[in-house]
């Protein structure tokens, strides 16, 4: 049994963790929860009889500051989640850590990392600017062939198959990009298998070309940019050091305008330079974009943009910042969506994805220029972590299963974290980063995420209510 | 009810008994590639709805 109560916005918000329930409640139900948690027996299923027990005790604990008729309408509400099973739930009920790591697994995702090079020099680029600590290289058709076809080889019965283009940057060898999207549709022809083709692009060669075949083939563009032009110059210049703001935005701005209703994300990272991130996720909306996604830089704790355990209030309060303010301008019809702060509560993810994460090493791997295959794109260029190539396939069963033990069962800190099964975990490179281990956590994210889960839910409990 | 509104429409558990096709999204690739989120992706599961 796992309760999160919290208020945010003025709304009071029950989450009960392992039914995944939420409620949003009076003052009063959320006393009489919390007394109810006091009251009914630890480690223990809640029976009829501990219930009624515990109910007691509670209305006499709240006498004092309820009118009793309340406090038993309210007793009577909880005894009912409790009896359809979402409040006081138990976690004997979801599946346990023996299950999640013997499920077999197929490979259904690629990030092709189709360039190595890159035409800016990102200060906070985990790929070492596009090279991933190797030599600057483009993937051809021939391996990237190779690719799908492992892909295909390796999928099982799985009929969704995803595919990043990335980098470096990937439009610097979009001819190849064009040619991997037909072989993978003619592929899709021959195996009944169907291709999401997705890019993450700096923008700088952004052009109608690329705007129409985008609308054609590809599922999801992510055009990356940080903010406001002083926070995105700092850390996004060309390689003699201008800033590439002024160039990226009208042709971000002409793409979105050509993209229509089709899915794109402007994603910024935001670093101790922007600790006011607020302020760029609103500035890109000002700027007329409406799917959102600002980040917190992946960086060593050594560099000077990299975020500190002291910034995280200042950083916990951007996020109210940001969903109050989202509120209000969904309220004057110039909403927009924040990656992060979406939440799906009623079509959302079964519990075994939710246990097992973002598959990285498992399901999803990366593949460098020259075919190589990486547990993730942020492990490419650690060679350690090599796990094969295209040609031979994995051949690091050992490392395989390693990843596949990573997940929030077997991470001693998810355990008791309320925000376990909207995370999953986190990431196993961030782990991998600042712990040293693949099953370690990062505080700072564990942090930062837990606010998100918490503004997202607000805002569900706030559109729940606009529409009363 | 008078004091609680509840905003999900199913239980995790509910979930356990049906899901596990893995037809979803990889995560990573959505749209942040940096940090994992799941909370927020849509079951492709016809059976599990």
């Amino acid at each position: 049994m796992q309760v999160h109560q919290y208020s945010s916005n003025g709304y009071h918000i029950i989450l009960d963790v392992p039914s995944g329930s939420v409620h949003v409640a009076d003052p009063l139900v959320c006393d009489a929860v919390a007394a109810f948690l006091a009251y009914l027996p630890e480690n223990v299923p809640v029976t009829e009889e501990s219930f009624r027990a515990a109910s007691e005790k509670v209305k006499e604990s709240l006498s004092a500051r309820y009118p009793a008729s309340e406090i038993e309408e309210a007793a009577e509400e909880i005894g009912e989640l409790w009896r359809n099973g979402t409040l006081f739930a138990e976690e004997a009920a979801l599946p346990r850590l023996p299950v999640i790591e013997n499920r077999p697994t197929v490979v259904k995702a690629l990030c092709l990392h189709v360039a190595h090079d890159c035409n800016l020099r990102c200060a906070y680029c985990f790929a070492d600017e596009g090279e991933y600590h190797g030599r600057r290289a483009l993937m051809d058709f021939e391996t990237g062939k190779k690719a799908l076809d492992f892909l295909i080889a390796n999928s099982g019965n799985r009929r969704n198959l995803e595919v990043d283009f990335f980098g470096g940057e990937p439009l610097m060898n979009f001819g190849v990009v064009k040619q991997l999207v037909a072989y993978g549709r003619q592929r899709e022809k021959e195996t009944g298998k169907r291709f999401r083709f997705t890019l993450t692009t700096n923008g700088v060669l952004l052009n109608d070309e690329f705007a129409e075949f985008a609308n054609a083939e590809l599922s999801n563009v992510v055009l990356s940019i940080d903010g406001r032009k002083e926070v995105h110059d700092r850390m996004r210049p060309f390689p003699g050091g201008k800033g590439s703001f002024d160039v990226i935005l009208p042709k971000m701005k002409a793409f979105v305008e050509k993209r229509g209703t089709k899915q794109y994300y402007l994603r910024g990272t935001y670093t101790r330079y922007n600790k006011d991130f607020a302020a760029d996720v609103l500035g890109l909306a000002d700027l007329g974009f409406d799917q959102l996604s600002v980040e917190p830089v992946v960086a060593d704790p050594a560099e000077p943009y990299a975020l500190r355990e002291e910034d995280i209030p200042e950083l916990l309060a951007q996020y109210d910042i940001l969903a109050e303010e989202m509120l209000r301008r969904k309220k004057e019809g110039r909403g927009f969506t924040f990656f992060h702060f979406m939440i799906d509560l009623s079509g959302g993810p079964c519990v075994y994805k939710r246990l097992s994460g973002c598959g990285s090493g498992t399901e999803y791997l990366a593949v460098t220029p020259w075919g190589d295959l990486y547990p993730c794109h942020q492990f490419v260029g650690q060679e350690e972590f090599c796990l094969g190539n295209v040609d031979t396939g994995v051949v690091r069963k050992d490392l395989v299963e390693e990843f596949r033990k990573v997940n929030v069962l077997s991470k001693e800190e998810c355990r008791t974290c309320f925000a376990r099964y909207y995370c999953s975990g986190g990431c196993a490179a961030n782990a991998q980063h600042f712990t040293g281990k693949l099953n370690g956590v990062y505080p700072i994210g564990c942090e930062l995420e837990r606010k998100r889960v918490e503004c997202a839910i607000m805002l569900k409990a706030a559109e729940a209510d606009a529409a009363r | 009810m008078k004091h609680i509104e509840t905003l999900t429409t199913k239980s995790l558990c509910e979930t356990a008994k049906k899901g596990g096709c893995g037809e979803c999204q990889t995560s990573c690739q959505s749209a942040c590639k940096t940090s994992c989120t799941v909370g927020n992706q849509s079951c492709e599961n016809k059976n599990n709805k």
